[in-house]
């Protein structure tokens, strides 16, 4: 059906997507992560209280995740240019991916260690635990299954937005389905590209689902 | 030296609007191998006074000493080291779900740095002690309320603490299962020398295991002492209420009349002289028995009953004093029973 040459740009554009996808999820969590430990440990009812930092993260979180993502695209392409030299292909897409992800990371980290229970907080605490110990020993450990949910979710959800910004020459799947389905009505390798960016997504939730009930102990 | 010496403690919650007082001037002496029961309605400001026995709740005013250190002279990392030294267990257990048993015995461990090959070996010994050893490698979900709270005896005893704080510990357990609680308390008292203070809004828990109790109600401390003379002979309304309040359950009727009513207990030599068919013989008058229970309190039996006297108010002066010669303890009872 496919010459040598489009089955060669479907294979390319599925390793740029999962690379978009991945990398982009990682520094995801190397921003959002901490982030998200921060609105937790400071607010109301938080292991150290501070209404300004709180009032601070609070603020970016919700205005960094009220701008659409293909605005923030084009907003970050100088900032993107600055950082890896060129605004256009897989690795420059990761530049904004990242950014739109950490806040929205953030918030998802939050809520999941917001519903770690306060009496085992409190039992640790009476155990001589200093907060770190309780963040890394407590808080991170008993919100674990949460917390992969949180990050397989937002996977499907970068690797959506890593398609999204093939509409502006990010490279990937995305990219590969705007150009021949979108401007040259080829709708045949549209649709291969769309099949197989539902296909990767089911992997990585069930993937995500699967590990997320192995490290569960809760369970009977 | 007293273990635990609470001095002029005052613990006041700013609320939006208003001031909250949950404690008020407490003073109270624990003195080492103790079981001391803090017993008081909802809402008493039971559970804050504990918390400021080991600072998780900072006192407004007043203060605590721990063997003699002031806890508010400590800095952070005194204090936590003198926190790990101060057992907690809690009514909803708050073990960590992710854990194994093993594991949770063994975190206290970990926050203070022992070796894991140590600590483990430490956790089968405290398994042991609690009779959980065949649970080692389950995780909490898996257990019951009793084997958890077990867990959290264990866990609460690996840093070999002097103190083991009780909030409520045995207030989500059945009867028999409480029985068991307190029994493994009575056992850890015993043979560690460790000081333990019991919460509670139940009589019965006092009873059966403290050997001193104080009274708390709405932020005051009403009533402290030997449980024997506070069981025998409560003074403060408080008391009177949460001491008749277990007996309720067991009434046949909701509320019993009689024009004025007495609370006898009797004592091991007394229980057995028919005192009820000598005074009714005595007086050539009729006498109510409202309620009679017999009792566990500190190792011995213990028999109370609440009669209605009949009327005329000489003949009831007659028949206390009668009563207290015969060294009973007697008290009045104004509550419905
Ligand atoms: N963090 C808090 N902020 C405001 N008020 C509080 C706080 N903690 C306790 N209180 C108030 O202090 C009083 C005593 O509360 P406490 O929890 O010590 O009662 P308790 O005797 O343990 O009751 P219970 O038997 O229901 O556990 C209550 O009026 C409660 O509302
Ligand atoms: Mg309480």
């Amino acid at each position: 059906m496919f010459d040598q040459k489009v089955i060669e740009m479907i294979l390319v554009g599925i390793k740029d997507t999962l690379y978009m996808t991945l990398v982009s999820t990682f520094f995801g969590y190397v921003l959002g992560l901490p982030m998200g430990i921060i609105l937790n440990v400071t607010r109301k009812e938080g292991l150290r209280p501070n209404r300004i930092i709180y009032g601070i993260g609070d603020f970016i979180c919700n205005i960094v995740r009220s701008v659409p993502f293909l605005i923030l695209l084009i907003l970050l392409i100088p900032f993107t240019k600055f950082v890896v030299g060129k605004s256009y292909g897989s690795t420059a897409t990761i530049v904004p991916l990242v950014i739109c992800a950490a806040p929205y990371i953030a918030r998802v980290v939050e809520s999941s260690l917001n519903e770690v229970d306060a009496g085992v907080i409190e039992a640790a605490k009476a155990m001589g635990a200093s907060n770190l110990q309780i963040i890394f020993k407590v808080l991170l450990v008993e919100a674990r299954v949460s917390l992969l949910t949180g990050a397989t979710i937002t996977t499907g959800i970068l690797l959506g937005y890593s398609a999204m910004s093939g509409t502006v020459g990010g490279g990937g799947l995305g990219d590969i389905a705007v150009r021949y389905g979108y401007y040259r009505w080829q709708a045949d390798i549209m649709i291969v590209t769309v099949v197989l960016l539902i296909i990767i997504f089911q992997l990585i939730q069930n993937f995500g689902t699967a590990l997320a009930r192995f490290i569960d102990h809760r369970k009977h | 030296m007293s273990e635990i010496e609470i001095k002029n403690l005052t613990k006041t919650f700013k609320a939006k609007d208003l001031n909250v007082t949950a404690l008020n001037n407490i003073n109270l002496t624990i003195e080492k191998g103790d079981i001391f029961g803090i017993i008081g309605m909802s809402g008493a400001g039971k559970s804050t006074l504990v918390r400021t026995i080991n600072f998780l709740e900072r006192p407004t005013d007043g203060q605590v000493f721990i063997e003699g250190v002031d806890l508010a002279t400590l800095s952070e990392k005194e204090l936590r080291k003198k926190r790990s030294k101060i057992g907690m267990i809690f009514q909803s257990f708050n073990l960590l779900e992710q854990k194994s048993v093993t594991d949770n015995v063994c975190f206290p461990l970990e926050l203070a740095g022992v070796k894991k090959k140590e600590a483990r070996q430490k956790a089968k010994e405290l398994l042991k002690t609690v009779n959980l050893e065949e649970k080692a490698k389950v995780y909490p979900s898996q257990l019951s309320g009793g084997q958890k709270q077990r867990v959290a005896i264990a866990r609460a005893l690996a840093t070999e603490p002097d103190i083991l704080l009780c909030d409520e510990a045995t207030s989500a357990l059945d009867p028999q299962t409480t029985e068991s609680i307190l029994q493994l308390l009575k056992e850890i008292n015993e043979k560690l020398g460790i000081t333990i203070v019991i919460i509670t809004h139940q009589m019965s828990v006092v009873t059966s295991i403290c050997n001193k109790v104080a009274i708390i109600d709405n932020g005051d401390l009403v009533e402290e002492g030997a449980v024997e003379e506070i069981f025998e002979s409560p003074k403060s309304d408080a008391a009177k209420e949460l001491i008749l309040d277990t007996k309720i359950r067991y009434s046949p009727l909701d509320v019993l009349e009689a024009e004025r009513k007495v609370r006898i207990v009797f004592s091991e030599n007394s229980a057995y002289e028919p005192v009820i068919a000598n005074l009714i013989l005595n007086f050539n008058a009729p006498v109510n028995i409202l309620k009679a229970d017999t009792r566990n309190v500190g190792g011995k039996a213990k028999g109370e009953m609440i009669l209605g006297l009949p009327e005329g108010e000489d003949l009831q002066e007659q028949m206390i004093s009668w009563l207290k010669e015969r060294n009973l303890a007697v008290t009045e009872v104004k509550e419905d029973v």
